[in-house]
């Protein structure tokens, strides 16, 4: 199957103002490969800070790439002029993170939905295609007439879906598209979003921090750390058999209910450094316990370790993995009742 | 019993928050109180403080705390509790910061005041509590304003100060929710070490069932200002019997939306939404009802 998005080498890059700053640069996305077939759901994960937002926007040229190429459907959108770009953009459509910020609270339901349609000139009743979106997206099409207001988040985001479907895209950037949203929504969200999927032919690129909603939507997973992409591989093996470091950590870190009583999350030393400091050789090494020196220096590349599942880490190959548990990390306890420490002679921690 | 709330119910203007909740909590245990925005949750740990925010009143119930009735107690006792004896541990971190003032300062106000150690006493109990919370190089934290700080940071910050005067109450209301899934599992995990060390009692406010499974002994389930379920956290996870619950427990989607409360219910709150409406569902509020040993449930099938 052919690609209906490529991405090679994308480079999203900042420069920061202000006299003192003027020459730093904040390298939000920093190089990132990916490709996603039409009909696939690929999810980008990471924290914040690691770039996974600045990368959907800058897929759909929201956001004008620094370097590297964006190619939608064999054609490379990333240098087009705005007015070539646009009979591309029917194509691919995006549903933003706050449903609150991303509706016009001025204009009602029916207007923003009717919005695309009217911007692309699509010919036939606007009205009647609006009310079809609504009811497909599980609204009624009499929901046109109210204001965003009148709607709980979840409906909202049910709004925003419609929106980004009017034009039949084939691509949609959902962008932490259930964040906001509490959890017996979430997943009547995400259900819904399959069953879009499979009747519209869509392709999604998921960008999520939540691991668990990516592990029931996608088809892929890549995962992101400072601008790069560190894992890709079907979601199966990647939460099967993670086998960057930083992936490991990721997904121990989440509090498995039915791991009750036998949760030990790994612990990550210090704080993901800022993108406008990225450390040389690999990104993760300041953070990671395997780090050796071919770390500190070479920059590894993502590498195909089994099939479709490609990992940059020059230690992946290394087993065993994870985790031996770090002895605990915390000093003695310090007196937590003042008066009462004073005279325990605590000081023995430092 | 360490904490006892019954019959509590707060209304915020027309709409009822909180409606008759009641709950135990003993001498170390955990309490989850789990439930959507909206549901009362955080009105609850509020009002474990007495600080629903305006407009909100607590119109009725009681809550009794080692023997004493805090709604009665006049304010200026209160306070002496407040921060020292039932302290907080805040949603927001960058919130709950006064930006304008450096850590050192906000950090050490409930020593000063509670345990009248001076300034300089008091930075250096938190400077040894804050090296214990994994802040590097904690004199300089102290000296620094909220916003130079990471989120992850600020949050150690805050428990810090909830932990500061050794309560034996403390309200977590999902201290971990703002947060990233690796710097979330590091607080939790200081937090659960932190708590099982002091022996304080917690109420874990939160919406995540990993959370309450790995922190709590015993979990209540509110909806739409309701208790509608209470049990051991091995229960509620096993055998949840609410059908709310079974939804949140075997992450089932549900339709709609959860109903805000204009008055004492006269029906299930969760009927509109639930996969077992029964005809009685729509005309009568259930009680809580007990189940088996320390299992109460608010529905009709039972």
């Amino acid at each position: 199957m052919t690609a209906l998005l490529e991405v090679q080498n994308l480079k999203t890059h900042y420069r920061l103002g202000g006299w003192l700053s003027r020459r730093r640069v904040l390298r939000a996305v920093d190089g990132v490969n990916l490709t996603l077939a039409a009909r696939q759901t690929l999810a980008v994960v990471g924290e914040s800070g690691s770039g996974k937002t600045t990368l959907g926007r800058t897929i759909l040229r929201l956001v004008e790439p620094t370097d590297g190429r964006i190619i939608l459907d064999g054609q490379d959108i990333s240098r087009l002029s705005q007015a070539r770009l646009r009979p591309l953009r029917r194509r691919m459509q995006i549903v933003f993170q706050h449903p609150y910020a991303s509706l016009n609270p001025r204009k009602r339901v029916g207007q923003i939905v009717a919005q695309p349609l009217r911007v692309h000139r699509v010919p036939g009743n606007h009205r009647r295609q609006v009310g079809e979106l609504l009811e497909r997206v599980g609204l009624s099409a009499s929901a046109a007439k109210h204001y965003p207001h009148e709607f709980s988040g979840g409906q909202r985001q049910r709004i925003a879906i419609a929106r980004a479907l009017a034009l039949r895209p084939d691509l949609i950037v959902l962008d932490e598209i259930t964040s906001g949203l509490d959890v017996t929504v979430k997943l009547r969200v995400l259900a819904l979003l399959r069953e879009l999927q499979a009747e519209f032919h869509l392709a999604y690129l998921f960008i999520s921090h939540d691991l668990s909603v990516v592990r029931t939507v996608s088809d892929r997973v890549a995962v992101m750390y400072l601008g790069r992409i560190v894992e890709e591989a079907p979601t199966e093996a990647l939460f099967e058999r993670p086998l960057h470091p930083y992936t490991q950590v990721l997904k121990a870190s989440i509090p498995e209910p039915a791991a009750r009583g036998n949760w030990n999350p790994p612990v990550l030393v210090g704080e993901a450094p800022s993108p406008v400091n990225v450390p040389p050789g690999c990104r993760f090494h300041p953070r990671c316990p395997l780090a050796q020196a071919v770390c500190r220096e070479v920059e590894p590349e993502l590498r195909e370790l089994a099939p479709a599942h490609r990992v940059a880490c020059h230690l992946a190959e290394a087993p065993p993995h994870f985790y031996p548990h770090p002895p605990h990390p915390h000093p003695p306890h310090p007196p937590l009742s003042p008066s009462g420490g004073e005279d325990k002679g605590e000081g023995e921690d430092r | 019993m360490l904490l006892q709330v019954k019959d509590l119910t707060v209304r915020y203007g027309g709409h009822l928050a909180v409606w008759e909740a009641g709950f135990t909590l003993g001498e170390g245990e955990v309490l989850g109180l789990v439930g959507e925005s909206g549901a009362g949750k955080s009105t609850i740990g509020r009002a474990l403080l007495r600080l629903v925010p305006e407009p909100g009143r607590i119109v009725s119930g009681a809550i009794t705390f080692k023997g004493r009735d805090l709604l009665g107690l006049p304010e200026a006792e209160l306070r002496a509790l407040r921060g020292a004896e039932i302290t907080l541990i805040p949603q927001d971190p960058l919130a709950a910061l006064n930006p304008a003032f450096r850590i050192g300062l906000q950090a050490t106000d409930a020593l000063a005041i509670h345990r009248g150690l001076s300034r300089r006493e008091a930075e250096g109990v938190m400077a040894r509590l804050l090296a214990r919370m994994g802040i590097p190089d904690p004199e300089d934290a102290l000296r620094r304003y909220p916003h130079e700080l990471s989120g992850g940071m600020r949050q150690r910050v805050l428990i810090a100060i909830a932990f500061s005067c050794g309560p034996s109450l403390l309200v977590a209301d999902e201290p971990t929710t703002s947060l990233d899934v690796t710097t979330q599992a590091q607080i939790l995990r200081l937090l659960d070490g932190l708590r099982s060390e002091t022996g304080v009692a917690t109420c874990f406010i939160t919406h995540d069932l990993g959370v309450v499974a790995h922190l709590t002994h015993r979990v209540a389930i509110l909806y739409a200002g309701c208790l509608v379920e209470q049990a051991p956290t091995d229960r509620i996870l096993a055998a949840p019997l609410h059908p709310y619950t079974r939804a949140l427990v075997r992450s089932l989607p549900l339709d709609g939306i959860m109903p805000a409360l204009q008055g004492p219910p006269q029906a299930c709150p969760f009927s509109d939404r639930c996969p077992e409406r029964m005809a009685i569902c729509d005309t009568a509020h259930p009680p809580l009802k007990s189940v088996g040993a320390g299992h109460q449930v608010a529905c009709h099938l039972y």
